[in-house]
């Protein structure tokens, strides 16, 4: 036999001739084990769901909204003064790289009347490549073109919950609506999205922008550009938001004749920064979860001692034989430190597959909804390198009291 | 081999002291067999004991080989016992859920390291080579002492300790058990010193020394 395995050899003999009280000693990190595992996998499994949430919505998207505006003091909220225009969007579009939708829309609240129903959304005035800053689908028709948008067409795709509440029965695509004095066709309804903390498409109602202008209200600056509420612009590589953001800014502040001492008459947010404070918020959640079941793995550890160190008295008379044939105390020692690591490893092998059966079966049981649990690898080592070094922690005392044993008493122990 | 001069063990017992040994001179030449006899409470166990570095002295001077040992500390103790001294109990001391051969082989473990052949031919020298594979539950007290007599003489050690190795046994494995440890002494030629209360298994011994009260009463050479 390799001299480094008779230690684990000596190791595995004494929790064999043992087995109930090493499964015992086993059941603590067990549990402690599976509890980290299966918590932790529920945190990163919402976490990961959050960001795909996000992802949906496009995570690579920079949305250029006009400035906050400080007036007496006072804040007067986002969007209070309109700074940006459709010619802007068109600079963005043509003079910034890295760029693969330029996306500049308006919104207005109306009332849309079909037949008897009436409902009041959100309409939002868009372009074509408003489709692809959102990632939106039709679930049924079309999006708005190139040629409805430069013709100005009366037609509109509304939202899920839209369809439902103002066409309940009736298949919306080809029927005529209300809106104001203008009769809008539904030329399709987009996927449902579900709710989100964007807020959903699924409440809006979309026609061209051009539309929105004629029918609802033509506002322009002084120098007679289009103005429009926000500009979404989505980044076509990961990581080149920052460059984006930048380049937007340069550029909008030449636009818009801003001397370098002025603050921007807009303002810019990028998705990535969402996505990392949502990062880190879900991290501290995971970390909350963790730190539980750390605790009962801190119990399962305690419980280690307390069977080492019965099963140090009732091996008083082996230590006892031991030393007689000439072992030190450190052999002594390392033969209990051996045992107590070797014990707590294997609780913590078999707490990594029940902790991975129980996040699977919650996962399957539907109780966190769309979300699935996500069991990954640093966590899995982790909770064993941290069972090992439990075992070492809580194997040290018990493991101190058997080699300081004396020979003699321990030789005449019944 | 052993010498002894002016040994004496004090134990504390709640105030009082108790004096086990009061002053003990010896000398074993190498390659003796020796016996200590002597009434329960004489002080033979603690003077096994003492000799085999489970304990030092309280007072006095003990030279095993050339060194003076009395002095040592424990880990150098339990060196001293890996690879000087084998013991033998009265009550085997085997560990239980150890094969007879796992059991020759722990003799060895702290005494440079095992090896199995070595171990089987130890069995084999005592008689056991068919039970190499049973625990000590699995074989009689004759066989048990067997084993031990293996695991004590497997590293060849100069001393062997025998703490009165039949007194579990009848008379007839007695003498058995004795006939294989005075073979295995004289092939090997090692030391032992071994306590009993039988006068027939000191007869064995070529060197008999009577304990009482702490101090040698007297002793007989053969």
């Amino acid at each position: 036999m390799k001299k480094w395995l008779e230690p684990l050899a000596d190791a595995w003999e004494g929790a064999r001739t043992h087995k109930l009280r090493s499964s015992l000693t086993m059941l603590g990190i067990v549990i402690g084990v599976a509890a980290v595992i299966a918590l932790m996998s529920i945190g990163r499994g919402v976490q990961a769901g959050i960001l795909s949430n996000i992802e949906s919505l496009g995570s690579n998207l920079i949305t250029v909204s006009p400035a906050m505006s400080y007036e007496r003091g006072g804040v007067m909220g986002a969007g209070s003064v309109a700074t940006l225009t459709l010619e802007d969007a068109a600079a963005i579009s043509e003079q910034v790289s890295h760029v693969s939708a330029v996306a500049p829309y308006s919104s207005s609240n109306q009332q849309l009347v079909y037949g008897s129903e009436n409902v009041n959304a959100q309409v939002i005035g868009v372009t074509p490549e408003y489709q692809a800053a959102y990632n939106l689908e039709t679930a049924e028709g079309a999006f708005i073109s190139e040629y409805n948008y430069e013709s100005g067409a009366k037609v509109a795709v509304i939202g899920a919950s839209v369809a439902e509440e103002l066409f309940s029965g009736v298949d919306p695509v080809g029927q005529k609506m209300r809106m104001g004095t203008s009769i809008i066709t539904v030329m399709g309804v987009l996927e449902s999205k579900g709710s989100s903390m964007m807020g959903s498409t699924d409440d809006a109602v979309l026609i061209p922008l051009s539309t929105l202008q004629q029918t609802i209200s033509q506002q322009r600056t002084s120098t007679g550009e289009h103005i429009v509420s926000s500009i979404a612009i989505t980044v076509s590589e990961q990581g080149q938001a920052d460059y984006v953001v930048g380049e937007v800014t340069d550029l909008l502040r030449s636009r818009h004749r801003l001397s370098s001492g002025e603050d921007d008459d807009f303002s810019i947010s990028s998705m990535e920064e969402l996505v990392s404070t949502i990062t880190e918020i879900s991290g501290a959640l995971t970390l909350f979860l963790g730190a539980i079941a750390a605790i009962s793995l801190l119990v399962g550890g305690i419980g280690v001692m307390n069977i080492m160190l019965v099963s140090v008295v009732e091996r008083t008379r082996e230590i006892g034989i031991r030393k007689a044939l000439g072992a030190r105390e450190r052999d002594i020692w390392s033969q209990f430190l051996t045992e107590s690591a070797l014990l707590s490893f294997t609780g913590g092998l078999i707490g990594v597959a029940v902790g991975w059966g129980a996040s699977k079966l919650i996962s399957g049981m539907g109780i966190m909804g769309e979300m699935t649990t996500l069991v990954s690898a640093d966590i899995v080592i982790l909770a064993l390198a941290v069972s090992v070094g439990i075992g070492l922690l809580f194997g040290f005392l018990p493991a101190r009291r058997a080699a300081q044993l004396n020979p003699i008493e321990a030789l005449r122990y019944e | 081999m052993i010498r002894l001069r002016d040994i004496a063990k004090v134990y504390p017992m709640g105030n009082r002291e108790l004096e086990v040994l009061r002053g003990v001179n010896l000398y074993v030449k190498q390659g003796e067999m020796v016996a200590i006899m002597g009434p329960s409470g004489s002080g033979k166990t603690t003077m096994l004991n003492l000799i085999g570095c489970l304990d030092v002295p309280t007072r006095g001077s003990y030279y095993l080989e050339t060194r003076e040992v009395s002095c040592l500390s424990r880990g150098e103790l339990a060196q001293v016992r890996a690879k000087k001294i084998g013991f033998i109990f009265q009550s085997y001391n085997l560990l239980p859920q150890l094969s007879a051969l796992a059991n020759v082989e722990l003799g060895m473990k702290y005494a440079g390291g095992i090896d199995s052949e070595k171990a089987m031919a130890a069995l084999a020298r005592v008689g056991l080579s068919d039970r190499a594979n049973h625990k000590p539950s699995e074989l009689s007290g004759g066989e048990q002492q067997r084993v031990s007599i293996a695991r004590a003489l497997v590293k060849n050690p100069p001393l062997i300790l025998a703490d009165e190795p039949t007194g579990n046994l009848d008379s007839h494995t007695s003498e058995e058990i004795m006939a294989i440890l005075t073979t295995l002494h004289n092939e090997q030629n090692n030391t032992l010193v071994m306590i009993t209360h039988e006068a027939d298994i000191a007869r064995y011994c070529q060197h008999i020394i009577h304990f009482k009260d702490g101090r040698i009463e007297r002793e007989e050479t053969l």
